[in-house]
C-alpha cells in the first residue's frame, strides 16, 4: 500500500496514546510549538504525563494547559520559571508538591534527546560539572576535564512542529521552527508532525530537513482539535 | 563620580570584541552590546536556539514568531547567517567553535566561579536555559553585571554563595564601576571610573582586588539609559 502518513485530524493522530506517556513537545521562544496537538492531547485526556518540553512556562506555548488540567506528573526542561510575579501553572502545581521537575542545561537536554533517538545509551559532558544540577552524577576525567554521565532521554509520544510536510512524512522548517522538534522526533516511537501545509508532491531530497522515516503521522493545521 | 549606566556598561564590553569572532550574547543586558560594536568590526551573533549570524530587531512590521533569538525577540539575519537545530547549536557551543560568550551574572568569584541562574526566589521555579552551556564551554567568558546589589552588597566574592553556573569559566568582568580581569592570582582590575577611589571600589568587593599597572579611568560616551 502506497505510504500515506497524513492522518485527517489531531484526535485521530493520538488515538493510541496511553496514561503514563513520555511526551516530547517542541518549541522555542515563540517558532514551532505545536499548539494544536497539545490542545489535542489535553482532549484527549491521557493521564500521568511525563512532559520533555525545553520550557514549562513560555507564555506562548500550550503547554501550560495539560499542567493545568491536571494531566501531568513530571517536567523535564531547562527552563520551569514563569516571567510573571503571579506564578505559572506549573510553578503552583511544582510548590504544592504535585508535579516533579527536572531541570536540565539546555544543551545536555537536547543532547540526552539526540541520544535517545540515536542508539547512545549515555555519554558523558563538562557541562553543569560542579553544579547542583551534576550532583550525584559519575564523574570521570578527559583530556583534563571533569565531565558529568548524561543519560539518553526516549519516550513514546513526540510532537513537533514543522512548515511543511509531504504523504511520506518528510519536513521543512522556517527560520529557527525546528530547534528541538528533530531531535524529539528521532527519541519517540511515535512521532506526530504539525504542519502550516500538507504538499501533495514529495519534497525535493536536497529540501528535506527531517527524513520522513522519523514522522509517523502528520496532522495539518486548521484539523479541528477534537473532532470527533 | 561617573557611574556607567547599563547602555554605556553594554557599549564598552563592546569595544573588546574583535574582529571575526562568533559570539552569543545573554539575555537582558548582554544582547545591547550588538548595539555598541565598533563600525568595520565583522561578527557573528550565535544564538541557542541554532541562529548564527543574528541581526538587528525587526521592524514591528516584518517580525515573524519563527525568527527569534534566546531571548524570544523577533530578529532580523544578517549576510552569511545561517540556522541549525538545537541538538546542534549546542554541539557548536561543547565543541568549542563559540568564541566568546557574554553572560549577566548575580556573582562572580575571584577564582573565576560564575552564579547566574538561580537567585533562590522563593516559589518561582528555576530557569537555567543554556547558561551552564555557554558558561563551561564557550571559548571565553566574559560577564557584564551592576558591581554592587541593589542594597549595596558585594557580587564579586572570595567565593560564590548562590548556586554556580560553571566552576572558573570567567575571564573577564565590566561593571557599571571597573574593568576586572579575573587571572590566575585574583581580580586585577584595568580600568576604573573617575572619581573612586580604589579604596572606595575595594569597599564594594568582596574579593581583595589588585590593579593593572597601566590602570587606567573607565570611560564611556553619554549613552541613554536602556528602557
Amino acid at each position: 500500500m502506497a505510504i500515506d502518513k497524513r492522518v485527517a485530524s489531531a484526535a485521530e493522530a493520538l488515538r493510541d496514546v496511553r496514561d503514563g506517556a513520555v511526551v516530547f513537545i517542541s518549541g522555542f521562544g515563540g517558532a514551532g510549538f505545536p499548539n494544536v496537538m497539545i490542545r489535542a492531547l489535553r482532549a484527549h485526556g491521557a493521564r500521568e504525563l511525563t512532559l520533555v518540553v525545553n520550557s514549562a512556562t513560555h507564555r506562548y506555548s500550550a503547554t501550560h494547559e495539560l499542567i493545568e488540567a491536571g494531566l501531568v506528573e513530571k517536567v523535564i526542561c531547562s527552563a520551569a520559571r514563569g516571567r510573571d510575579k503571579e506564578l505559572s501553572p506549573f510553578e503552583k502545581l511544582w510548590k504544592q508538591g504535585k508535579i516533579a521537575l527536572e531541570c536540565v542545561p539546555q544543551g545536555n537536554f537536547a543532547e540526552r534527546i539526540r541520544a535517545g533517538g540515536a542508539g547512545i545509551p549515555a555519554f558523558y559532558s563538562p557541562v553543569g560539572v560542579g553544579t547542583e544540577l551534576a550532583a550525584g552524577k559519575e564523574v570521570r576525567r578527559f583530556a583534563g576535564r571533569d565531565c558529568a554521565l548524561e543519560t539518553a532521554i526516549a519516550g513514546d509520544l513526540a510532537l513537533i512542529r514543522a512548515d511543511t510536510a509531504d504523504r511520506y512524512g518528510n519536513l521543512t522548517f522556517r527560520h529557527a521552527q525546528a530547534n528541538f522538534g528533530p531531535v524529539m522526533a528521532t527519541a519517540a516511537k511515535l512521532a506526530i508532525a504539525e504542519v502550516r501545509a500538507t504538499l501533495d508532491d514529495a519534497i525535493p531530497p536536497e529540501r528535506v530537513q527531517l527524513p520522513g522515516l522519523y514522522i509517523d503521522r502528520v496532522v495539518t493545521e486548521g484539523t479541528p482539535a477534537c473532532s470527533a | 563620580m561617573q557611574r556607567l549606566n547599563r547602555r554605556q556598561m553594554a557599549w564598552r564590553a563592546a569595544q573588546d570584541v574583535a574582529d571575526g569572532m562568533v559570539v552569543n550574547l545573554g539575555i537582558g543586558l548582554p544582547v545591547m552590546v550588538a548595539d555598541h560594536l565598533p563600525s568595520g568590526r565583522d561578527v557573528f551573533i550565535h544564538s541557542e536556539n541554532g541562529v548564527i549570524g543574528a541581526g538587528p530587531l525587526a521592524a514591528p512590521e516584518r517580525a515573524d514568531a519563527d525568527l527569534v533569538d534566546a531571548g524570544s525577540r523577533r530578529i532580523t539575519l544578517r549576510a552569511g547567517a545561517s540556522i541549525v537545530d538545537s541538538a546542534s547549536s549546542f554541539a557548536m557551543i561543547r565543541g568549542g567553535h563559540i568564541d566568546l560568550t557574554i553572560l549577566g551574572a548575580f556573582q562572580v568569584a575571584a577564582n573565576g566561579d560564575l552564579a547566574n541562574w538561580d537567585m533562590r526566589v522563593p516559589d518561582k521555579g528555576p530557569l537555567v536555559g543554556g547558561a551552564m552551556d555557554l558558561a563551561a564551554c564557550a571559548r571565553a567568558t566574559w560577564v557584564i553585571m551592576e558591581h554592587a546589589t541593589r542594597s549595596g552588597g558585594p557580587r564579586l566574592l572570595p567565593r560564590c554563595t548562590l548556586p554556580l553556573t560553571a566552576l572558573g569559566c570567567v575571564r573577564r568582568v565590566y561593571t557599571d564601576l571597573a574593568v576586572i580581569e579575573v587571572t590566575a592570582d585574583g581580580l586585577l582590575v584595568h580600568e576604573l571610573i573617575d572619581g573612586l577611589s580604589r579604596a572606595e571600589l575595594q569597599a564594594r568587593t568582596g574579593a581583595t582586588l589588585r590593579y593593572a599597572p597601566a590602570c587606567r579611568a573607565l570611560r564611556a560616551p553619554p549613552l541613554a539609559e536602556a528602557g
